[in-house]
């Protein structure tokens, strides 16, 4: 993999940020996009844009193969056995909550579970929060270990009969810790509960095999894996989704609609009311196709050889705390003794270095490690060594700073 | 290496009121305004407790987290607005969100402290929720009172 040919691909990342090259390392947050992918947008709105599914004209005709063209590339890219599994939503946000509001509220009732992590982002939290609420059901939380793991014995004592839903996130985006899917999964369906996963961190940095990790939902964002913002999947067994109600009602979801009564279309699209993500759903099969042309296995094993090398850097930084595990996707977070996070980030600005600061969507594990806020520098294809190096020195100029200043 | 920039958003005053906050801790009694306001977008968090007496602020303690910018802003704040009347009180938060938006300001005389120190914020828009988060409590706190 050459990540100088690679960082070609992304004109955004060929520029200065305060007189200096941008080093970009937010990508957990959002991921930079590749000419392919912009110039496949720009094509759509250039050439074919149009509504979908009522394409009488050839524009229309154009529009929905393109669509549904973008839908059989995500099927393949996490290996769904029917097209009828993918969804397209804004969001792995929309897709959680259409499983909490659609599923949770309907298959869940008085005194059932659901079992999540405390080291989930909130939109993989709160629709569970909302949903256990409105039907009397109950949360209940995994314990983490002091490393930021969770252990398949504390979820076998966990998951019970009781237990309706397990929501774990594939990856932490703060942690970056890679949870036992598959194993949580097994344990889960073994007690009569299904398994949502949030693949958000997962999907754009390692191959995903939902039959083979056999979870029940699984949801991520285009935006972070190359793609646009404003598109996202939820992938669902097509057993769960046929019961499933839809959540919005409107346009192009209908079979036919009376005064008093409609029916919906069959799945994918009764879940896709409204004018659809047509041309996010375009520029996501752009992304997967760019992602595949390089290979996951790739991207993945580099990505690891960045975390691993980022880890060794912060240990020789004295006073610079790193928070989760060693074993990890390529994301690093951290604090630096004595300076608050967005004071780190500030400074790190100034040689343009793009660093997150704050709770990382994640309130509840800000709590569990004790900080209010952290800094995080998170890696993804295009990010080299250099850029660590570069990260490294800026953080010993700021320890320097806030020295002086103190 | 330059800290030019740096310099203006941190100066030495700044840094003085992060590391020796003024007025932090808690009012006793129970007659006093007490705020509690947050950043959500990045956990900042302030606790202010205002004494208010005869359309005067008698006295004003804080406490919270957060970064050098948003502490030593409520460390200047309850410094600059304690035997202040609320009017005034009032006029310096304008004023102060002004400064930090890079308009021009008059003081009209009125003595404003060391909050001046903050001027350098308004070239840093990511950090200027973090200078006003205390200026807003003491708005929602006096706002509330003269409510009632």
């Amino acid at each position: 993999m050459d990540v100088k040919e690679i960082r070609k691909d992304f004109p955004i990342l060929n520029q200065e940020i305060n007189g200096h090259p941008l080093v970009y390392l937010d990508s957990a947050a959002t991921s930079q996009k590749p000419q392919p992918v912009i110039e496949k947008i720009n094509e759509y709105y250039s050439m074919h844009n149009s509504n979908v599914h009522r394409g009488v004209h050839t524009l229309g005709n154009r529009a929905t193969e393109g669509y549904e063209g973008a839908r059989e590339k995500v099927r393949k890219f996490i290996h769904a056995k029917s097209t009828k599994e993918i969804i397209f939503t804004r969001g792995t946000t929309t897709s959680i909550n259409t499983i909490a509001y659609s599923y949770a509220r309907t298959n869940l009732t008085e005194g059932d579970e659901i079992v999540l992590t405390p080291m989930e982002h909130h939109s993989n939290i709160i629709p569970w929060q909302q949903a256990a609420k409105a039907v009397g059901a109950e949360l209940k939380y995994l314990p983490l270990q002091s490393d930021g793991t969770i252990r398949l014995e504390d979820v076998e004592n966990t998951v019970s009969e009781r237990t309706k839903i397990v929501a774990m996130g594939h990856v932490s985006n703060v942690l970056g810790t890679i949870n036992p899917i598959k194993e949580t999964a097994e344990i889960a369906h073994r007690n009569g509960a299904i398994m949502v996963v949030d693949g958000a961190q997962s999907t754009p940095h390692k191959k995903v095999d939902v039959q083979d990790l056999d979870c029940d939902f699984f949801t991520f964002s285009g935006h972070k894996m190359c793609g646009p913002s404003g598109v996202g999947v939820l992938y669902g067994k097509k057993e769960l989704l046929e019961e499933m109600e839809p959540v919005e009602f409107g346009g192009e979801m209908i079979d036919f609609v009376g005064l008093y009564d409609s029916t919906w279309k069959e799945l994918p699209w009764k879940f896709e009311g409204g004018t659809p993500i047509i041309a996010g759903a375009i520029g996501l099969g752009a992304a997967i196709d760019y992602l595949e042309d390089i290979g996951l296995e790739n991207i993945n094993k580099h990505e690891q050889e960045l975390a691993a090398y980022a880890l060794d850097q912060f240990d020789k930084i004295e006073g610079a705390e790193v928070y989760g595990p060693k074993e990890r996707a390529g994301l690093v977070t951290f604090n630096l003794d004595g300076v608050h996070p967005h004071d780190v980030a500030t400074v790190l600005d100034q040689d343009g270095i793009a660093v997150r600061a704050g709770h990382h969507c994640a309130q509840p594990l800000m709590k569990w490690l004790n900080v209010t806020a952290t800094a995080r520098a998170s890696f993804y294809l295009y990010n080299t060594k250099e850029d660590i190096d570069i990260l490294v020195a800026g953080l010993q100029k700021t320890k320097e700073f806030f020295g002086d200043v103190f | 290496m330059s800290f030019n920039n740096l310099d203006t958003l941190y100066r030495q005053v700044i840094m003085d009121h992060y590391k020796n906050p003024r007025n932090r801790g808690t009012l006793e009694g129970e007659d006093h305004l007490s705020i509690d306001m947050n950043n959500p977008t990045c956990g900042d968090r302030i606790h202010l407790q205002l004494q208010v007496e005869d359309g005067k602020v008698t006295d004003a303690k804080f406490e919270g987290e957060g970064c050098s910018i948003s502490m030593s802003s409520a460390s200047m704040m309850t410094q600059a607005i304690k035997g202040k009347s609320v009017d005034e009180a009032l006029t310096l938060s304008n004023l102060f969100s002004d400064m930090i938006q890079g308009k021009e300001i008059d003081t009209n005389g009125l003595d404003i402290g060391d909050i001046q120190a903050l001027e350098g914020v308004s070239k840093f828009p990511a950090r200027v929720k973090c200078a006003t988060l205390a200026w807003k409590a003491m708005e929602q706190g006096v706002g509330e009172d003269s409510k009632e």
